[in-house]
């Protein structure tokens, strides 16, 4: 929209010259600038530009919808109504069906918590027939750490689905659904997402999958806050290709540690006491989700993966169609399940934060694993 | 009407017609001095005239203020007009009480917090309530949401809408007698038509629908609230001027302004939160790099503006505090404005700038319902 040719809006013939005249070609170039600066650059009256102004806008602007066709055309045209069933029971429930198409969807959590299994398993599923609750497409899995097994893939296909995998070449069938891309850097990525855009519906493309968004960028060498803003042009990308091809986007993060510095008080608010600052840290790890608070607003669904007390939790930390709800899980050799479908709601600001166990969880010195 | 009706004397109407001041228009349009000039008479015969003519067109300024300054109104004028603003409830008591009622017709609010909080959960809630009917208390008008992130969620907005109708219900309940028997039920679908949504991908196209929006307006009057959701996201990343950032800003925001007053709208806009890089940094930043970039934004918006905007963090006073992005300056152009932040376990907002209602904070909750009291454990909403 924003390239539109000025020259097609049915701008009177004399004033269309003068902008061509002056290089304003696109609506972008006329909208880029103030109504006074073309007023200068053209030489031409106020009154002028303004109508001419009103009418490209007119041109450029983007379409509109009633929320109630947008109801409609997701429950009419989209699977579900735009969701790809997790075949978790409590996490689809709280999602209104599961995974939604359109938006980027977010796991964040500490190593080994189980995202990649999750990752795995919902590409597993978003290859299956639609009489099994997949999406009958194809999936792209972009492994930057190389933690895509096609062995557990199957694996678990076996274990959750028998009935399909048993049939002669669907484990073919399915696996062949899943490309695996291990791009080697950011501009690599890069390449192969623009690559994507175009052969998205063409290819039948149900779900993409990027394991892991964070260890993309720690190849690059640049510090803090331009690694940030480099994923800014990712971060819109990914969001616009989610919602134009009405794809699920699915992208694990990672943890890093919170800085001590990082603030979290507005001006007018009273200083926290003492005591309640020394209480956040006693935890283990003190973690955060890595990739900033950028990428934080451009996910619209986040579910953050802990360990907690020798528990794994799957917190729905962002959605908003959701409560803040946790589920207790654990990985088996069907992948994820939850221990219970009933999750228990956290209120607060506690629903973000992560969780990790310590060492000293893990290795008992009396010899014993945990 | 002719200017020979005037009360004034023979010789000096003798002189405003043959300067040919025929009408009380022509009167009405020009100083005092210049008709002074024009018809060779003292000021205050022409000031004198002035104050006849406006009086005889019907204008009921008491002090002649509309000969002073074109398109001035004295105060007790805007005292009554104040007070019959139309409001738009939260559907949360305590925030509309900080509110002053609720979200005010005509004034910009701009809404700020980190992610997660609610931003665009209240929008989705105004969206909702602005086309709450008369009869309830509210204002029956529709409304346009702007979205530049994708935020907006369908499903979630079907959920509110529901909510809402079922408290209208259980209302009339309450005051069956008051409704006639066949009253029109509002469903949820209908409520999701009154919603109009724009999806906008860039900051060109953002900035056309602004300009658009006027037309829009015009042919659509019954929209009462524009919910923009949210105003910065575009312009933080693919301007590289940031000079020429900050003057299209500025051009929006008073675009934004005369729209809100002509119509008499609601405009909201959101401002989301960002941690800078500067918070890892620390040592490096001496003060005069800390400040995030300001922008001129003189957005005088009259109309009900809700600005959903972000968050950054600034080096104040020897420690980094969270401030709302773009900065002081467009601050300024908010009538305005409201943080959303935690506060322990709950959510607040507060009242960070306005001009008529005092500095205070309430807390909400975000239910499956929509915005509710925190405190209240009834899920009846209340009407005004």
């Amino acid at each position: 929209m924003a390239n539109k040719l000025i020259g097609e809006m049915g701008l009177h013939n004399k004033i269309s010259n003068i902008f061509a005249a002056r290089n304003i070609i696109t609506a972008k170039d006329a909208l880029t600038m103030t109504e006074f600066e073309l007023m200068e650059l053209l030489d031409v009256g106020i009154k002028e530009i303004k109508s001419a102004i009103k009418l490209i806008s007119e041109a450029t602007s983007p379409p509109y919808q009633s929320a109630r066709s947008l109801l409609e055309e997701k429950v009419e045209n989209e699977h579900l109504s735009g969701h790809l069933p997790t075949h978790l029971k409590g996490l689809d429930a709280t999602l209104c069906g599961g995974i939604p198409f359109g938006v980027l969807t977010e796991l964040v959590g500490p190593p080994g918590i189980g995202k990649s299994q999750f990752c795995m398993k919902l590409a597993l599923s978003a290859s299956f027939p639609v009489a099994y609750g997949g999406l009958d497409g194809r999936v792209i899995y972009i492994d930057v750490e190389s933690k895509f097994s096609s062995r557990r893939v199957i694996e678990m296909g076996l274990k959750s689905f028998p009935e399909v995998f048993h049939l002669k070449g669907m484990a073919q069938e399915m696996a062949g659904r899943i490309l695996v891309l291990r791009p080697t850097s950011l501009a690599n990525f890069t390449e192969s997402i623009q690559e994507l855009k175009d052969s998205i519906l063409q290819n039948q493309v149900k779900l993409l999958v990027i394991d892991s968004m964070t260890a993309l960028l720690s190849g690059e060498n640049k510090p803090g806050a331009q690694r940030q803003n480099q994923l800014g042009w990712h971060i819109s990308f990914l969001k616009s290709l989610a919602e134009f091809s009405r794809i699920p986007i699915v992208v694990t993060n990672q943890v890093r540690s919170q800085n001590r510095d990082e603030t979290s008080q507005y001006s007018f608010q009273a200083k926290p006491k003492d005591g309640l600052q020394e209480h956040t840290k006693t935890y283990d790890s003190h973690l955060v989700a890595a990739l900033g608070i950028n990428w934080a607003h451009a996910v619209t669904i986040r579910l953050v993966l802990e360990a907690k007390s020798g528990q794994r939790i799957i917190k729905v930390a962002k959605s908003p169609m959701s409560p803040p709800l946790a589920f207790p899980f654990h990985i088996t050799s069907a992948g994820i399940s939850l221990l219970s479908d009933e999750g228990t709601e956290l209120k607060g600001p506690g629903i973000n934060t992560i969780h990790a166990r310590g060492h000293s969880d893990v290795i008992n010195f009396l010899g014993e694993c945990s | 009407m002719e200017a020979w009706r005037l009360p004034v004397s023979s010789s000096i109407r003798g002189k405003l017609i043959s300067a040919g001041y025929t009408s009380l228009s022509s009167i009405s349009s020009v100083s005092s001095s210049d008709l002074a000039r024009d018809v060779n008479i003292t000021e205050e015969e022409a000031f004198e005239i002035m104050k006849l003519a406006n009086q005889a067109s019907g204008s009921n300024s008491c002090n002649g203020s509309r000969s002073l300054i074109n398109g001035a109104k004295n105060a007790w004028d805007m005292l009554h007009e104040e007070d019959s603003l139309p409001r738009i409830t939260t559907s949360c008591s305590d925030l509309d009480n900080i509110l002053g009622g609720g979200i005010s017709c005509r004034d910009v609010t701009e809404i700020g917090g980190v992610p997660g909080i609610g931003k665009t959960q209240i929008g989705i809630q105004l969206s909702v309530n602005v086309q709450i009917p008369r009869e309830f208390g509210g204002l029956g008008g529709k409304a346009i949401y702007i979205d530049t992130e994708g935020s907006f969620m369908v499903e979630r907005a079907l959920q509110i809408a529901e909510a809402c109708v079922e408290d209208m219900k259980e209302y009339t309940g309450y005051m069956h007698k008051h409704f006639k028997a066949n009253q029109v039920e509002m469903k949820p679908k209908d409520i999701l038509e009154n919603i109009i949504y724009f999806r906008v991908c860039s900051y060109t196209e953002q900035i056309a629908l602004v300009n658009h929006l006027d037309k829009f307006i015009s042919e659509n009057k019954d929209v009462k609230v524009v919910i923009i959701d949210s105003i910065t996201f575009h312009f933080r990343q693919d301007f590289d001027d940031l000079a020429q950032r900050t003057r299209v800003l500025s051009e929006m925001a008073l675009k934004f302004m005369k729209l809100a007053k002509k119509f008499s709208l609601a405009v909201s806009i959101y401002r989301t939160h960002y941690y800078t890089s500067l918070t890892l940094t620390r040592l490096s930043l001496s003060r005069g790099h800390t400040q995030p970039v300001t922008l001129r934004l003189a957005l005088i918006l009259q109309s009900q503006v809700v600005l959903l905007n972000q968050v950054t963090t600034k080096y104040t006073q020897g420690t980094f505090q969270l401030a709302l992005a773009l900065g002081d300056s467009w601050s300024h152009s908010c009538t305005n404005r409201v943080i959303l932040y935690w506060n322990g376990d709950e959510r607040y907002a507060y009242i960070d700038k306005s001009p008529s209602l005092p500095s205070a904070s309430a807390s909400y909750t975000v239910t499956s319902r929509g915005l509710r009291n925190s405190s209240s454990s009834s899920k009846r909403v209340k009407m005004m």
